[in-house]
């Protein structure tokens, strides 16, 4: 039971091989992979380049899910062939924005709308700068390794996303008072028809919250193919399984959502982790829905394990959380003992990556540097990873040892 | 969103067709008894990197519970034979080591 898009494409590969429309996406380049993932990593990751994209770790073929390299990362934006790619679902079209339509309705609104890629536009545009991070980034490092899509630090990454705000569409039907969700649908699919269409809803407060948009550019150009292109919806805050690809669909809910992708999947066990944002109708008694990241950093500047230079260094990177503003990154020399603040960059919004630096000056031999983000309500890295058995929110203190001589 | 059935193409599927995705390349599982079975399952939904990925740490229960999760959460047409025959093949040359 496979779409009539994927028999075309089986029908139609030798053929395009050889006229050379799907170039062989391998390179040769080594991956550097996050220390700590699965071990099967070492020979099933590669770095490969999807159509628009620079190379990437590729994880997984089909559905495409691969990660930035570290060295993308010494930007606080993420350059647009260069941000990650996740898939759960294999079937992704091709949109021509001549016929693109969102739909909006749902029996939680008062009216229906189709709304054209051109209508879209036509609503007052809005720009955030924020940080999209899949929720399972990390999931490889966690201890015991759980089952998933084995993601290092790179599933993140940072633009400048411009749009229609999603509460000005939703004026356009209107929304009931009984209304308690927004759903959202994409117009990328399964293969078999019995495999649950990735469906997402967000509650109301958060879904007309003023930086919630449905975004037609990134960084300045149209959406890559493989990043939800031509509109997706930007959530700041929240991780990425709520920034719906290739948007399609929004309905107005009365009722909570009830498909596999709100539960029993991007849960997490109520009260493990720190966070502020509660999405309460879709709560139960051991478990809720995931919502906004927690505070993080990652060094971006040296890899584990990098040689550098006797004396003294600037060692760098990013901070992030879930838009309540990083107010300090520290880092350690001594393995915890003693903290010195980092000098924070450039700050683009309370949603974005915060660059920082930090000078050290590194004895010959191995220097190991720890470094922790604190946000302006006091919430902090752990020490120890907070286990859970989908490998969320992994937010444990970074160490890089470097060997200076 | 799209889920055009076409029947046709469940038979190519348990015949180990797959359609794929721009640049996807051949993955090669380790050879051994049940391969066939787990390439023309596994296959027809994602590439077959995912099994690499996910090793070596799922014990035989814990694979066993994937395959059924591939089977009941996300509809993959699997019969009871093959699934452990599925689950037999992953646990031996994609578990744990000793």
């Amino acid at each position: 039971m496979f779409t009539r898009r994927n028999l075309l494409q089986s029908a139609s590969a030798s053929v395009a091989l050889a006229g050379g429309l799907l170039p062989p996406a391998a390179n040769a380049a080594s991956v550097t992979l996050s220390p700590g993932v699965p071990a099967g990593l070492d020979s099933s990751a590669t770095m490969a380049t999807l159509p628009g994209k620079k190379p990437l770790i590729k994880l997984s073929y089909r559905p495409p899910n691969y990660e930035s390299p570290l060295e993308y990362f010494r930007t606080p934006i993420t350059a647009n062939d260069e941000f990650y790619v996740r898939y759960h679902l294999a079937d992704i079209p091709d949109i021509d924005t001549r016929t693109y339509k969102i739909a909006v309705g749902g029996e939680g609104a008062n009216g229906r709308a189709e709304i054209t890629f051109d209508e879209l536009k036509e609503f007052p545009a809005y720009e955030v700068v924020a940080v999209n991070q899949c929720s399972g980034n990390r999931r490889g490092l966690s201890q015991p390794h759980v089952p998933g899509v084995q993601w290092g630090y790179g599933a993140m990454g940072c633009a400048r996303w411009k749009g229609a705000r999603l509460r000005d569409v939703l004026d356009k039907v209107g929304l009931k008072t009984q209304a308690i969700e927004i759903a959202f649908d994409g117009a990328d699919g399964p293969v078999f028809d019995k495999t649950p269409d990735f469906i997402k809803s967000l509650p109301v407060w958060k879904a007309t919250d003023e930086s919630t948009l449905i975004a037609y550019e990134m960084n300045g150009g149209t959406l890559p193919h493989f990043n939800g292109y031509p509109a997706r919806l930007i959530v700041p805050g929240w991780t990425g399984t709520y920034w719906m690809k290739h948007l399609v669909t929004i309905n107005a809910l009365t009722r909570p959502q009830g498909g596999f992708w709100m539960k029993p999947a991007y849960r997490i066990p109520l009260g493990e982790f720190p966070v502020v944002a509660r999405f309460t109708t879709q709560e139960d008694a051991t478990s809720t829905p995931i919502t906004e990241m927690v505070v993080n950093s990652l060094i971006t500047s040296h890899a584990d394990g990098a040689k550098v230079r006797v004396g003294k260094i600037t060692v760098g990177g990013l901070a992030w959380d879930a838009g309540y503003g990083i107010r300090t990154v520290e880092a350690s020399t001594d393995g915890g003992g003693t903290w010195s603040a980092a000098t924070l960059g450039e700050d683009l919004g309370r949603y974005a990556f915060r660059p920082w630096s930090f000078d050290l000056t590194t004895k010959h031999g191995k220097n190991t540097i720890v470094v922790k983000a604190t946000n302006r309500i006091g919430q902090t890295q752990t020490a120890t990873l907070l286990f859970n058995g989908a490998g969320y929110h992994n937010n444990v203190m970074q160490s890089v040892t470097l060997n200076a001589g | 969103m799209r889920a055009v059935v076409l029947t046709i193409l469940a038979a190519l599927a348990v015949g180990g067709v797959a359609a794929a995705l721009a640049g996807e390349e051949p993955v090669e599982l380790k050879p051994g008894p049940g391969l066939d079975t787990v390439e023309g399952n596994c296959g027809a939904c994602h590439s077959l990197d995912y099994i690499p990925m996910n090793s070596p740490f799922l014990d035989a229960g814990k694979w066993a519970a994937e395959v059924m999760k591939m089977i009941k959460a996300f509809g993959a047409p699997i019969n009871d034979a093959d699934a452990r025959i599925i689950a037999a093949y992953l646990a031996k040359n994609y578990g744990p080591r000793d």
